[in-house]
């Protein structure tokens, strides 16, 4: 790493420990931690599709699989919610290896179809299962006080900010870690080839559940994060399409396989998802999710490799 | 004892026979050349021992084991790689990226695989080329690239799908004086060419097949005088 980036790299890092001391209101906290959470999805999203080339749309799965370990171990009083957050990442890693088994011997857009298939089926198993709540959901009870034990705080989000951060923080160094190691180079060439991969003895069926056990393990902490942060969850917050969808977009706007580009993404999408909700969310015409749908096509049109592939070519330009 | 032994191989795809009771043997540190016609089923054969395809019937075996239901991977670190009749480089990746994967079967060290690419690539005349892009990369330098990606395994068997094929006229000598480099340092070959003034002039064997049968498995200068491979593939022009 150059100079300039690792100074770069430092004093946003810094920024990012201080915002929270600097701006004390609710809202800036919540839209940071939004991008935050966002970025760290689609990060996690990014080392199955973007690193190793298998395009989900089901990840709603692990974010709700998350979710729900938290609220099912708050709500009946089983452990601490860091006890459901490992609880969580554990049964997402078992659950990607179950739908992996089938759903990897289908390749490209039939690969991603098939995860759009097995996520709506775990979303209507959440909306009819009794267990968890069905569609009316689970209150996720108020602990007090506001400890990191009950992984709850009341008084200020500030505790909250710093553990999403964590979060982002340990999403970007797993990436990294990915990157540098036989196991990024393993993904690469599946994506971009995968019999040739096979031929160099690239035990391909392997690298796949690899990536998707990360990506899952990732993608349920953040939901058991969200779930302690919101404090309800319902299939339609934490299981939907959409939010599949939206994980995705936010890695492709920033730019898919590569280590900057969720945050990047997600740095862009969720304030000008909160800008465009706002000013003219009210209209009733949807008008925001229609300047929000127009920019991710000016994006995959105009440089597929996202903003940061945008990035990229003003600097050579330059 | 055979590297590598193929016995009574065959394989349909519906109701066509891709390869019908195919029977050669390769010794270690041999070359042997597979000539026919289009769709007498080399490429299957291939497919067939490197595991991308699995046979109706028949076995591979190397070393004397039975690999023949193995995974390519599997058979891939039994030592024996493989190039593709149509190129397939990892596209996005730079040429020493793409040649490290086939580095990494050795070591999972980063920098030691990176050191065995650079070797792997400078001695298919690629080193310059180590950092540019493999989609940047010619016809020529793609099928040099996919050599160096198959050498950096390591591997005792090197099967070759179309050495020459889709080459300028001016880059075939660099590539068979490659091929004739590896075979004298001691690799087994399989070459699967068209180019007969290749095949004949590098193998000490041929292995002749038409309509997915062995017609002939002779040395070349029998295989030039075979009637049957005369009629099938070569004319009357290489008598």
């Amino acid at each position: 790493m150059s100079r300039t980036r690792l100074a770069v790299g430092l004093v946003l890092l810094a920024a990012a420990v201080l915002f929270p001391a600097l701006v004390t209101l609710p809202y800036p906290r919540d839209v940071l931690i939004r991008i935050f959470l966002f970025a760290t999805l689609a990060q996690a999203w990014n080392i199955l599709a973007g690193y190793c080339g298998q395009i989900s749309l089901g990840h709603a799965i692990f974010f709700g699989t998350g979710a729900y370990a938290a609220g099912m171990f708050v709500a009946k009083d089983i452990a601490s919610p860091w006890v459901a957050m490992v609880v969580g990442a554990v049964i997402a890693v078992a659950l990607s290896q179950v739908i992996g088994a089938p759903v990897f011997r289908l390749r490209g857009h039939y690969f991603a179809i098939a995860t759009i298939a097995v996520g709506e089926i775990v979303h209507i198993l959440a909306v009819n299962w009794e267990l968890i709540g069905a569609a009316r959901g689970l209150y996720i009870p108020i602990k007090r006080p506001d400890s990191l034990v009950n992984f709850q705080f009341h008084q200020s989000k500030a505790v909250y900010y710093y553990i999403v951060l964590g979060l982002l923080l340990l999403g970007l160094g797993v990436t990294r870690l990915i990157e540098r190691s036989r196991l990024g180079y393993y993904f690469r060439a599946v994506r971009e080839e995968q019999d040739a991969a096979a031929s160099l003895g690239v035990a391909v069926a392997r690298t796949k559940r690899m990536a998707f056990a990360i990506s899952a393990a990732l993608t349920a902490m953040c939901g058991t994060f969200y779930a302690q942060y919101v404090l309800f969850i319902d299939p339609e917050s934490v299981l939907p399409l959409s939010l599949s969808i939206l994980i995705c977009l936010v890695a492709v706007l920033g730019g898919v396989g590569t280590l900057w580009g969720p945050l990047i993404g997600a740095a862009v999408l969720i304030p000008l998802g909160e800008a465009t909700r706002i000013y003219v969310g009210g209209t009733g015409k949807a008008l925001d999710l229609v300047i929000y749908g127009a920019l991710i096509m000016v994006v995959s049109v105009a440089q597929p490799a996202g903003l940061v592939g945008i990035a990229r070519r003003l600097r050579r330009a330059a | 004892m055979s590297l590598l032994e193929v016995a009574g191989l065959t394989k349909h795809f519906g109701g066509v026979v891709a390869n019908r009771e195919v029977s050669f043997s390769v010794a270690p540190g041999e070359l042997v050349g597979v000539i026919g016609p289009n769709g007498a089923g080399k490429s299957t054969l291939f497919d067939l021992i490197t595991g991308f395809q699995r046979p109706d019937a028949g076995v591979v075996r190397l070393d004397g084991h039975d690999v023949t239901r193995r995974r390519p991977d599997e058979i891939s670190r039994r030592g024996v790689a493989r190039t593709f009749q149509k190129l397939r480089p990892f596209a996005g990746m730079t040429a020493l990226e793409n040649v490290m994967v086939g580095a990494f079967q050795k070591t999972a060290d980063v920098a030691e695989a990176r050191e065995v690419a650079r070797r792997a690539l400078a001695s298919v005349g690629l080193g310059e080329r180590a950092d540019a892009h493999a989609q940047g990369l010619s016809t020529g330098q793609r099928k040099r690239l996919e050599l160096a990606r198959a050498l950096a395994t390591s591997p005792r068997l090197l099967l070759l799908d179309e050495v020459t094929g889709g080459v300028d006229q001016a880059t075939i000598p660099g590539l068979v004086r490659l091929v004739r480099e590896l075979h004298a340092g001691g690799l087994a070959l399989v070459v699967i060419e068209h180019n007969m003034r290749v095949i004949m002039e590098i193998s000490q064997r041929i292995v002749a097949l038409q309509l997915g049968q062995v017609i002939a498995d002779a040395p070349p200068a029998e295989i030039v005088r075979d009637r049957r491979v005369i009629d099938a593939y070569l004319g009357e022009s290489w008598r």
